[in-house]
Formats: C-alpha cells, structure tokens, sequence
C-alpha cells in the first residue's frame, strides 16, 4: 500500500517537476533512507521463470486458439498465465522488495518531499540487481497476454463485411433432407409434430442449413399476401435460428385441443422468444425483433419436399443494416 | 412502448397461471361395480366424462355443450379412434377429469380405482374401433447414451437435459421424475397438451426404448462419485462451485496480504 502510494506520488511528481521550471533531478550525495538491502539472486530467478512462464502460456492459448483446441486447454493456458504473473508478483513482493509500514499524514505536494520519495523509490529497487531482464520477461509477458486477449477478435470475420451473413445454401429445386440425408417427403410431414430438415448436398452446419417444418391445417393459415403458395398441403419451413441470439428453434407448442388451448408457435427455449408459423413465423411474444425467416416450399414429382426460393429474410441474429437486404 | 407491453404483458403468459379449478368429484353410479368391463366404463364416462367429450365421445365444441355436474360448461376433444393408449394415460397421470375445460392438466394422484381404469380404458378403446393399445409398462432393453441423445434433440428444450421439467411460452412443461415407463411411451405418442405428437417415423420405437431407458435412468442417476447437489441442473451446480471458488480465492487474498514473517 505504501508503495502503491509512493509510485503514484512519485509519478505526480514527476510530472509536476517537468511542467515547473525545478529539475527532476535527484542529488546523489543525499544519504539513504531504505537501508541497503541484499540481492535476492534466487527470488527474483523465480519471478523471472514465473513470467516466462507467463509468456509461454499466453503463447499458447494463441496457438490453442488457431488449433481450434478444446475450450478446457484454451482455460487452462489463460489461467496458466494468469496464475503465473500473480505469483511472480507475490514473490516480488514478499521476498525482494522491502516491507516496511510507516504512518505519515497525507502529504502537502512539496519538492523536497517530492526528491525523497523519489529517492525511496529509486533506492527500493536495489534489491533488484537484473532489473532489465525483469522489465523485459514482465513486458513479455504482458505482451503475451494481451495477444491472448485480442486473438479471439480475429474470429469476428471480415471487417464490415456482411455479404457472407445473406448466403444460404437454399436455391428453388433444392431438396429438403434430414439428419441422416434421407429425402424429406411431403406425406412423412404430419400435423402436430415437428421436424427438423437441412438442404440436400451443403453443409448441415451453415447458420443458414438447418429448418423446423411443420404442418398445420392449409384454412388455419394466414400468410402474408406474396406468400401465397409458399405452403403446399400446409407445410410450412423456417429457418431453425432464432432471429435474436442463434440459439435452434426446438419447441413446437402444439395443442392437441385448439378451443382451449395456446395457438401452435415455435418458441426459442434460450429466451422464450415466440414465433407464430400461421402468419409466417411472426414474433408474438420474447425479446427476438424479426420473424423467424420462411423458406417457400414446393412439392416435386417424387413426392419429396424441395425449396420454392431462398427464405423471406435474413436467417439469424440481427447485425447493423440487416433489414436492407433480401437473402441470395 | 407498445413492444414494451407486449414483453410485460407476455412475462404475464411466462407467469405461472392461476391456479387449476380443483377436479370435480368422481361420480360412482349405483351399480356400477357390477357388469362387464365395458358396461361399467359406459356408465362411468356417463358420469364423469361425458359432460366435455359427449354422450359417445365424440367431443364437444365450446360452447355447445350442457352445464356439467359442477355447472362446468363442457368443451373438449373427441375420443373416437384413440385407442386404450390415450384414455389410460390421461387417467394414470391423474390429468383427466379436469377442473375446467382449457386448464392445463397436471398430474395429481390416480382419481379412478384400477379397476375403474380398466373398464373405462375398454370402454373409450370401443368407441372409435381401433386405435394404439396400451404399450408395455417394462422398461426395457433401450440403450441409455442413445436415449440421451435423442432426449436432448426431442425433448430437453422443454422438458430440460435430465426431466426435470419447464416452461414453454404459456404452458408449463411437466418434470418427468414421477413418469413410469408406460406413461412416457404413451406422451411421445399423444403429445398431451400442447407437447408436439411424434409418430413412428419421427421416434421409431427402438428409439423411444431407448427414450424411456434414458427417462428412467435420470429419475435415479447413478453417481459416479462427487458431490450430486441433488441433481439440481448445470446452473446451481455452476453457482456452487463459484462459491467454492469465491472461498478458496479469498483465502488467496489473505495469504498474499499477510506480512511475511522473517
């Protein structure tokens, strides 16, 4: 704590010495105030490994993190690192730098004053006798460290590119599949169940892949005019990312006795947000501020169901200017 | 603003709702101990079942039907076609009779003695020919990592990773702690509720095997050892060991801030 106070004195002082006309200069016949201390070869080796240690740690978590490594050795090297300069500061503190408690009043800004803790300061640093190679590991690992903080920005993709975030892999013709690549057929879709479908030939794992078909009652339906059609025999296709946070739309709130029972919704289970299928995957109720992106659907000759077009909107959570374009 | 309300108002649909109308008493006609099974289940859905599903089951539309015994107006589905699969969950669970037409059931103790269940069980069987029977009470020899995973993909968004039950937007989703078996293979093929209905091809029945292994098998997990917590769920068992961590880190802080002794 006093030490804490002295740095910070000392660099207001320091400051204070530039701007005023006195020079910041210590005399260097002024006798001691800390008295001499020995070296502390072993402690400050210590302190040394620790933050090279440090260093190395945070070195690989930028690897582990280019590696694609398990969140758990991602932890695990962080906290390696953290530990690692947490101790090196402890050692520090305990074993090389001097430990003293001195009760003073709160100190009127004066130059003299101002020489004498700065000669404190200076003259606590004898205990120090490798004092570059400490700044340099400390600096490494700071460096180190800081590099581990800002790798994972890289995995934001391209700057103020959000081209990428209209892809879907849905063209007209393509068909729906499911979790094992069997062709979805349109008879296979019964009311009051839901199901989960991907695009046949792309990637199950594109935000823009996986859907939640569903078939309700075609006089239950009350799609948007420009919809017409975009649900044959009522079957309808969504896309299965919940419009704010991403999370799979896996709750089908179907009643078994309409009088009395909810309305059919699929509803996101991270935030409760609610989207009602028969106008179109409209919000009813959750914090998701766009609907939930149909897909149009068609029927082939085979009798399996295959996307009519790309969906009504952009598929997962918003991102600054989502509104302005339509899916490609 | 109006967003706004609507959130508030939809809190109020998450809220939990008023609670369920107490279910009407069961109406034991004279003589109905006696007689086959599905003269006794006749004269027992007369009683208490008629007033919502109708005189033959056929349903009855909101508003259509006669004041009940408690001057309950009646609405409710029809039985035709359902089998002996849905009548007997609905009355083992205890959902069935219902307070009130619209509340959700919930499950409570068994209302009919068994031998009551069984009559009106053949009884509702008869009515639509046809339909599921009864599936089998064992649990069987379903494969519980399986189970797991397909429990995670069908079921655990609402019903939660080990049963312990939920919420959806204006339903409660019900803990499974308590569910036998039979009662788990005949939900999956109901969709009670407003629970989705899965059909063969969506749960083949050698998945839903190994459904119900899984079901069973987190009612009683067996420990590999540690510390169970109760089985509360990842986010106390998180908050637990925060704390733990919290103890240990301010232990630190006093190790580091106390004066080395020389």
């Amino acid at each position: 704590m006093n030490l804490l106070r002295a740095l910070a004195g000392w660099v207001m002082l320091r400051l204070l010495a530039r701007f005023s006309r006195g020079s910041g200069r210590l005399p260097e016949d002024r006798p001691r105030i800390v008295a001499p201390q020995p070296p502390h070869p072993r402690a400050e080796g210590l302190a040394v490994g620790l933050l090279l240690l440090a260093a190395v740690s945070g070195v690989l978590f930028v690897v582990l993190y280019a590696l694609e490594a398990s969140t758990q050795l991602l932890g695990l090297a962080l906290a390696g690192a953290l530990l690692a300069i947490g101790v090196a500061l402890v050692v520090l503190a305990k074993r090389v730098l001097p430990t003293e408690q001195l009760a003073e009043p709160f100190p009127e800004p004066d130059p003299e004053q101002a020489d004498e803790v700065a000669q404190i300061v200076r003259e606590s640093g004898d205990g120090l006798t490798r004092k570059k190679l400490l700044l340099a590991a400390g600096g490494a690992a700071g460096c180190a460290l800081g590099a581990a903080a800002v790798a994972p920005a890289l995995s934001l993709g391209p700057l103020l590119d959000t081209d990428p975030l209209y892809k879907t892999p849905w063209r007209r013709g393509v068909r729906l599949v499911d979790a094992h690549n069997e062709p979805v057929r349109a008879d296979d879709i019964e009311p009051a169940a839901f199901y989960t479908a991907f695009p046949e030939g792309a990637s199950k794992e594109l935000l823009g892949a996986p859907l939640v078909v569903v078939r309700l009652a075609a006089a239950d339906l009350r799609l948007p005019r420009e919809r017409v059609g975009w649900a044959p025999g009522g079957i309808l296709a969504f896309s299965k990312i919940c419009t704010h946070a991403g999370c799979a739309v896996a709750l089908y709130r179907s009643p078994l006795y309409d009088p009395t029972e909810p309305d059919p919704a699929l509803v996101c289970p991270c935030h409760y947000s609610t989207f009602n299928p028969a106008t179109g995957g409209e919000v009813i109720f959750g914090p998701a501020g766009r609907p939930l992106p149909q897909l149009p659907l068609m029927i082939g000759r085979d009798g399996v169901l295959r996307s009519a077009g790309d969906f009504s909107g952009p598929v997962g959570p918003s991102w600054s200017g989502v509104r302005s374009r339509r899916p490609t | 603003m109006r967003r706004r309300l609507a959130i508030l108002a939809g809190l109020l649909v998450l809220a939990p709702a008023p609670a369920a109308a107490d279910p009407p008493p069961i109406v034991r006609p004279i003589g109905s101990e006696q007689g086959t099974p599905q003269q006794r289940g006749s004269e027992l859905f007369a009683a208490n079942c008629a007033t919502c599903h109708g005189s033959r089951g056929e349903g009855v539309k909101p508003g259509r039907g006669a004041l009940g015994a408690t001057g309950v107006a009646g609405a409710g589905p029809s039985l035709l076609g359902v089998g002996a699969l849905a009548p007997d969950f609905y009355l083992t669970t205890g959902y069935m009779p219902l307070g009130r037409p619209g509340d959700q059931p919930v499950r409570a103790r068994q209302r009919f003695h068994a031998d009551e269940v069984r009559a009106l069980t053949t009884y509702v069987a008869s009515l639509g020919r046809g339909g599921p029977a009864i599936p089998p009470s064992a649990v069987g020899e379903g494969n519980v990592a399986r189970g797991l995973e397909s429990f995670s993909q069908h079921c655990a968004g609402c019903h939660q990773v080990v049963g312990q039950g939920g919420v959806v937007t204006g339903a409660k989703a019900p803990p499974l702690q308590h569910a036998t078996p039979r009662q788990v293979r005949e939900a999956v093929r109901i969709g009670p509720y407003v629970m989705p209905r899965f059909s063969t091809r969506a749960i083949s029945a050698a998945e839903l095997d190994d459904l119900v292994a899984y079901v069973h098998d987190a009612q009683a997990p067996k420990d590999a050892g540690g510390w169970g917590i109760n089985h509360i769920g990842p986010f106390p068992e998180g908050i637990v060991t925060w704390l733990m961590g919290m103890v240990v880190l301010v232990a630190s802080c006093v190790l580091i801030g106390s004066r080395l002794r020389s």
